[in-house]
């Protein structure tokens, strides 16, 4: 009775979801083109102007400048290439591990499976933030430093879900059929298990990007992520706190962008899971 | 039964071990310890005396069989910067954070399943629609960020609510709705999934058949068939609440675990860094643990099958 609505709404989500990412991507991307200024070039005499819609503002700095005399619009144009790029980073490392590990622990099942789910219940009691923390502060914070620690760590949902869904495949005819003709347990995994988790790969990745997302933002704003002068949406809330008062806008709006591209990331997200494919 | 919990007890057990070694390692392996903790000022002597007095020239395995060795007389080493003993330190943050937790959880639970289950039973009504943007927004608001416009708003604009310290009740409300809207999204989310789940069984229809009420059909019917899965993901998210209240306790000033945690971690206190680390990692395999055997109990057929 309602299944019937379900797909409107769906193609809604991930419709409005995919423009949302396109957009912040499409800008990022091209940020040389689309900020007026380079956002780290400072300049004292001009440094916390206010905005245009305050009635001291001016078009030459449409969101104003920040403590630094930086252009604030321009660094929240290239602060979406620092999210966008640790979103594709963690998961290009952590999509490949996880997907291994519940790919063997879900086809051998037995012994083999038991060794696995105990390296995942190993990983899910590490507690991730504190541990990146110390990590990333005892090397030196950097950008590179924390999206790899953060992809070698949040690969356990890609391996609880895949392991549950190979489970699934395993019993069925196709894969039975595959390993009578003579295939190898490499060429079933390969050839008939992993095209069949496709969507669930798809769907944990974006809610990993999201994830790394706001976990690479929180870092940066405790001052253990992405380093000054880079601009970072969470390193530019952090900076900006002690002003909060006097130009509210300079920690509003990166929380905002980080806001919009999570939200963008989980509609996409949605629309894949509640398809019913995943 | 008794075969299956003592199997996960060794399991917890032999996880602990396997993070205690990992944190150990992945601490003294990321970089140059003594040369951190000595600063930029100290001269080449200096640090090496340093790397001498603190142990750290020793083999790695010989460290850490001698910190185990302390750990299970219950010794967890000094604080390098108060000179306190760890456990003491821990002791005197932790309550902090567990109350911080645990009403956070609390806050959870209580919007969530109401939410979920009104959202499931009224598929495509206003109750689903509130929900769904519920749960999206609350898994796109990054907490540093929600926390600072909480109090900006709350505590300074309005002034209603402290935004700093621990002192009384009332400074707990914006760190426990921050906190909580964290894991809001999730457990809505499984409760919802759960329960219309539920609502699509054979003793649904019979109870509706019998003229039960819609109140009787889903909480006495419904929600006790769909709970199991909300206890263990509020068991893992507990866990994971005092791990990630490091943001909100920095924010909002609060000396609990989290924050000691980040500054133990900007001082090079490493004896309290790797404490913490295994300490949370011990809560989290007991609540496990806990919910496993929670579960047993609302649930006979687990306690047969297994």
């Amino acid at each position: 009775m309602t299944d019937l609505k379900q797909p409107q709404k769906l193609t809604f989500q991930l419709k409005s979801g995919l423009c949302l990412v396109a957009l912040i991507i499409t800008i990022a991307v091209m940020a040389p083109w689309f900020a007026p200024y380079d956002p780290y070039v400072q300049d004292l005499a001009i440094r916390l102007q206010p905005p245009v819609w305050t009635s001291a503002g001016h078009w030459t700095h449409p969101f104003g400048t920040d403590g630094f005399g930086r252009d604030y619009l321009s660094r929240l144009i290239y602060g979406g290439r620092i999210s966008i790029s640790i979103a594709v980073i963690v998961v290009a490392i952590s999509a490949p591990i996880g997907i291994l590990l519940g790919l063997i622990g879900g086809y051998f099942g037995g012994r083999i499976d038991a060794f696995i789910m105990f390296i995942i219940t190993t990983r899910l009691s590490l507690p991730v933030v504190l541990v990146t923390l110390a990590i990333v502060s005892i090397t030196g914070g950097s950008f590179i430093t924390a999206a790899l620690v953060l992809g070698l760590l949040f690969w356990d949902r890609f391996a609880i879900v895949i392991r549950a869904a190979t489970q699934q495949l395993r019993a069925r005819q196709f894969i039975l059929a595959a390993r009578a003709t003579g295939a190898s347990h490499l060429q079933v995994i390969a050839r008939e298990v992993l095209p069949n988790v496709g969507m669930q790969v798809l769907a944990i990745s974006t809610i990993e990007m999201a994830h790394a997302i706001l976990v690479e933002a929180a870092l940066s704003f405790l001052g253990l992520g992405v380093q000054p002068p880079l601009a970072s949406w969470g390193l530019m809330v952090a900076e900006a706190r002690d002003l909060f008062f006097f130009l509210p806008h300079l920690v509003v709006l990166p929380g905002l962008a980080i806001c919009l591209l999570v939200l963008g990331i989980n509609l996409i997200g949605n629309g894949f899971q509640s398809s019913g494919r995943v | 039964m008794r075969n299956f919990l003592l199997t996960r007890v060794g399991v917890g057990l032999l996880v602990t071990v396997i993070v205690s070694v990992l944190a150990f390692s992945l601490l003294r392996l990321s970089g140059d310890l003594a040369l951190e903790y000595a600063g930029v000022n100290a001269t080449l002597a200096e640090i090496e005396l340093l790397r001498h007095e603190l142990g750290l020239d020793r083999p790695l395995p010989l460290q850490y069989i001698d910190w185990a060795q302390d750990l299970i007389t219950g010794n967890m080493g000094y604080s390098l910067f108060t000179q306190e003993p760890v456990s003491a330190l821990m002791a005197s943050h932790l309550s902090v954070t567990a109350k911080l937790a645990g009403m956070a959880l609390l806050f959870a639970l209580i919007v969530s399943i109401p939410l979920g289950i009104a959202s499931a039973y009224k598929q495509n009504s206003w109750v689903h629609w509130l929900e769904t943007a519920l749960v999206t927004l609350g898994q796109s608001v990054p907490s540093f960020w929600l926390a600072l416009m909480l109090s900006a708003f709350f505590g300074i604009y309005l002034g209603w609510l402290p935004v700093a310290g621990t002192e009384s009740l009332r400074h707990f409300v914006l760190p426990t709705i921050t906190l909580g809207i964290a894991v809001l999204p999730v457990l809505t989310r499984i409760t919802k999934t759960g329960i219309a789940e539920v609502l699509r069984a054979k003793f649904i229809q019979t109870a509706r058949a019998k003229g039960l009420s819609t109140a009787q059909i889903l909480i006495v019917h419904a929600l006790p068939n769909a709970i199991l899965p909300i206890v263990s993901l509020a068991s893992v998210q507990l866990g994971q609440l005092l791990a990630g209240s490091v943001v909100v306790e920095t924010v909002f000033a609060m000396d609990g675990i989290g924050r000691l945690a980040l500054l133990s971690i900007e001082r090079v206190d490493f004896p309290v860094v790797q404490a913490i680390v295994i300490c949370l990692a011990a809560v989290y395999v007991l609540l496990t643990l806990l919910a496993d055997i929670l579960n047993m109990l609302i649930d006979p057929r687990l306690r047969i099958n297994t």
